[in-house]
């Protein structure tokens, strides 16, 4: 086990030759980062201490390197069972798709994941989809609309549309996907709730609405400069000059 | 009356036009309420516009609790986000938290074993009655009932005992984990429980007693902040205020979560949608609670709490949506997964946030005083509105 577990995180750091002259004393320095009291105890009998501090040197150093250092102990005691592939998206049959399929064809695509359904919309069709699940389809309720940023992709944002409907207790959601600096048509006029949801978005992650009665932003005060929930939006980062300007006060950390 | 040409040097005569033009002016009069009055119930500002006493519209300015709760989760583990729901609707932070532990789990595809749900329920259904409790009282007090206040914090002080009791915490509890629970219930949990039942039965009779038939509260809430079913559905408005306009939904019966299907419990709607029908509706919501209480205490199963979850929470890539019926409405968590410790992406779609949209609408013909009782009526919680 500790062997098995070595292998995997030491290699990527670079040092061969450490790794493979002491198998013994990695194990020991393995359970470092919990507890340094018992590695002493056993590296003591194996090794001299002069190379037992070079060693656990090393070895945090390894360990920060991935992006999340409090799950890193315990991560690193599992590595043997093989991660389990989740269930992957199927496609979600049901009349409504079938409807929608035969008269926007490819512009649409309609999965299930989790028992939960979805529409993939391209971004020219939304208003004419979402206008049509209101009045065809009686979803008459805007849960929620919401984003998600992936700065990797081409296309940058998952708009997400949560949509109920009460004759059919159903729920389902609508996504589309666009660029940085794409706007949207906004949904007010079809759902009233849209309004101050469609802020929010605008608000978070900067995300235009064509036609909205009234797009300022709803969470943070109106001059603010950047957008929070975006990915390159650090969690630490403020508009500094916002806040030097407005609260009197070098900064709000 | 003389003509005052014939009196006034010119310039007092210019004076007195103007004065009396503003005396009959019916123009529009502009004023804030908040951020800081204490019938905001937290950092709310309203801007109306006024005619005389009578309001013509309002903008709700938010954000003065923003602590970019969504932000935080996309920089903390699964689990270590958990408590962070409590600090959204803080007089429901067991609510906020059965919600987030649900969506995960549901997520991870495991389920939590039964013992646990029925612990859940009792303590989701108990803090809907202290969070109906706290409505009531701020709610009356802010109308001019004074006395409500001291009844209802007195009696919801035995709730936060049993939270207390439970896990440590009065208000921001952290009762639930991602698959079941951390604590089992303690020594007596049961009886507690069954006590406190029996003990507030009488005291609900009480608060109804002071205010159902009291003229005063009548005339200040039956036909205030009037809103329709039609017009809920449209601005999404969910929750108590939905029901008291007459449409019978609530999560727990249309698409139930955690074991609320095991249970017998009736949905209570209003007939006119007006103050005095939500507050009817929450008077008998908190009865109904009190019966899903008391069978889930008389059925609590034996078993493990905790369902198999790993150490180390890593949902498979995808998302999930999945809400649950808070005492505010309906509170709904996306995640987004990309298979790693931290969530990729958390919003929180929360009741009040969406509610107090419907304050325009609702305040619209009234007097200035009945803003006051529309606030009370949608029970907002700014911290949930703001995040």
């Amino acid at each position: 086990m500790p062997d098995e577990t070595k292998s995997p995180s030491s290699p990527p750091e670079g040092e061969p030759k450490p790794a493979a002259d002491k198998p013994a004393s990695p194990g020991g320095v393995k359970a470092t980062p919990s507890g340094s009291d018992a590695s002493p105890a056993q590296s003591a009998e194996t090794k001299p201490t002069p190379e037992k501090p070079a060693a656990a040197g090393q070895k945090p150093a390894a360990e920060a390197k991935p992006a999340a250092p409090p799950a890193k102990p315990a991560a690193a005691g599992h590595p043997a069972p093989p991660k389990p592939a989740g269930p992957t998206p199927t496609p979600w049959d049901a009349p409504l798709v079938a409807k929608f399929k035969r008269e926007y064809g490819s512009g649409i695509n309609a999965l299930t994941y989790l028992g939960q359904n979805y529409l993939e919309v391209d971004r020219s069709l939304i208003s004419e989809v979402l206008e049509r699940l209101r009045d065809e389809e009686q979803f008459d309720y805007c849960v929620d609309i919401t984003a998600v940023h992936n700065p990797k992709r081409e296309k940058q944002f998952d708009v997400v549309w949560i949509l109920y409907s009460f004759p059919r207790n159903q729920r389902m959601r609508v996504k589309t996907q666009i660029a940085d600096g794409e706007s949207l048509p906004s949904s007010v006029s079809v759902w009233a709730t849209a309004n101050w949801l469609e802020r929010e978005v605008f608000d978070m992650f900067g995300i235009k609405f064509d036609g909205h009665p009234d797009l300022k932003r709803i969470l943070l005060p109106d001059g603010w400069k950047g957008f929070p929930l975006r990915k390159d939006y650090g969690i630490l980062q403020q508009d500094n000059e916002w806040v030097q300007i407005n609260l009197g006060i070098e900064s709000g950390q | 009356m003389t003509d005052p040409k014939t009196l006034s040097p010119p310039s007092l005569e210019t004076h007195v036009a103007a004065r009396d033009e503003t005396f009959l002016d019916t123009n529009e009069l502009v004023i804030n309420m908040g951020p800081q009055h204490p019938a905001t119930h937290g950092v709310l500002r309203v801007i109306l516009r006024l005619d005389g006493e009578k309001v013509l519209g309002l903008e709700c300015v938010i954000g003065y609790l923003h602590r970019g709760v969504e932000k935080i989760a996309e920089n903390r583990t699964y689990a270590m986000f958990n408590p962070y729901v409590d600090r959204m609707d803080y007089v429901a932070a067991v609510s906020n938290g059965l919600g987030y532990c649900e969506a995960v789990e549901k997520l991870l595809n495991v389920e939590a074993p039964p013992r646990a749900q029925y612990i859940r329920v009792i303590l989701t259904e108990l803090n809907r009655i202290a969070s109906h409790q706290l409505w009531l009282g701020t709610h009356a007090l802010d109308i001019g009932a004074i006395t409500p206040l001291f009844y209802t914090f007195r009696d919801r002080e035995e709730i936060l005992k049993i939270f207390e009791k439970y896990c440590g915490a009065r208000l921001t509890t952290h009762a639930f984990r991602i698959g079941g629970l951390q604590y089992e219930a303690y020594d007596g949990f049961e009886q507690d429980v069954k006590n406190f039942v029996k003990f507030v039965k009488p005291k609900i009779d009480e608060y109804e007693e002071l205010l159902t038939t009291n003229r005063i509260w009548l005339e200040r809430t039956k036909g205030v902040g009037v809103i329709s079913g039609r017009d809920c559905i449209a601005l999404g408005v969910t929750g108590p205020v939905l029901r008291a306009s007459g449409v019978k939904w609530d999560i727990r019966k249309a698409q139930p979560y955690a074991n609320y299907k095991n249970f017998d419990f009736e949905i209570p709607t209003g007939l006119n949608g007006d103050t005095y029908d939500r507050y009817l509706v929450r008077m008998v919501e908190m009865r109904q609670a009190l019966r899903i209480i008391e069978q889930a205490v008389e059925g609590i199963p034996e078993g493990p709490i905790m369902a198999k979850v790993p150490k180390v929470i890593k949902p498979p890539v995808g998302e999930i949506y999945h809400s649950i019926e808070a005492p505010k409405g309906e509170l709904g968590y996306f995640i987004v997964s990309d298979g790693s410790t931290q969530p990729y992406r958390v919003r929180v779609r929360p009741p009040s946030f969406v509610n107090l949209q419907a304050l325009d609408l609702m305040c619209r013909g009234q007097l200035v005083a009945d803003v006051i009782a529309v606030i009370g009526t949608l029970d907002i919680v700014l911290g949930e509105v703001d995040r």
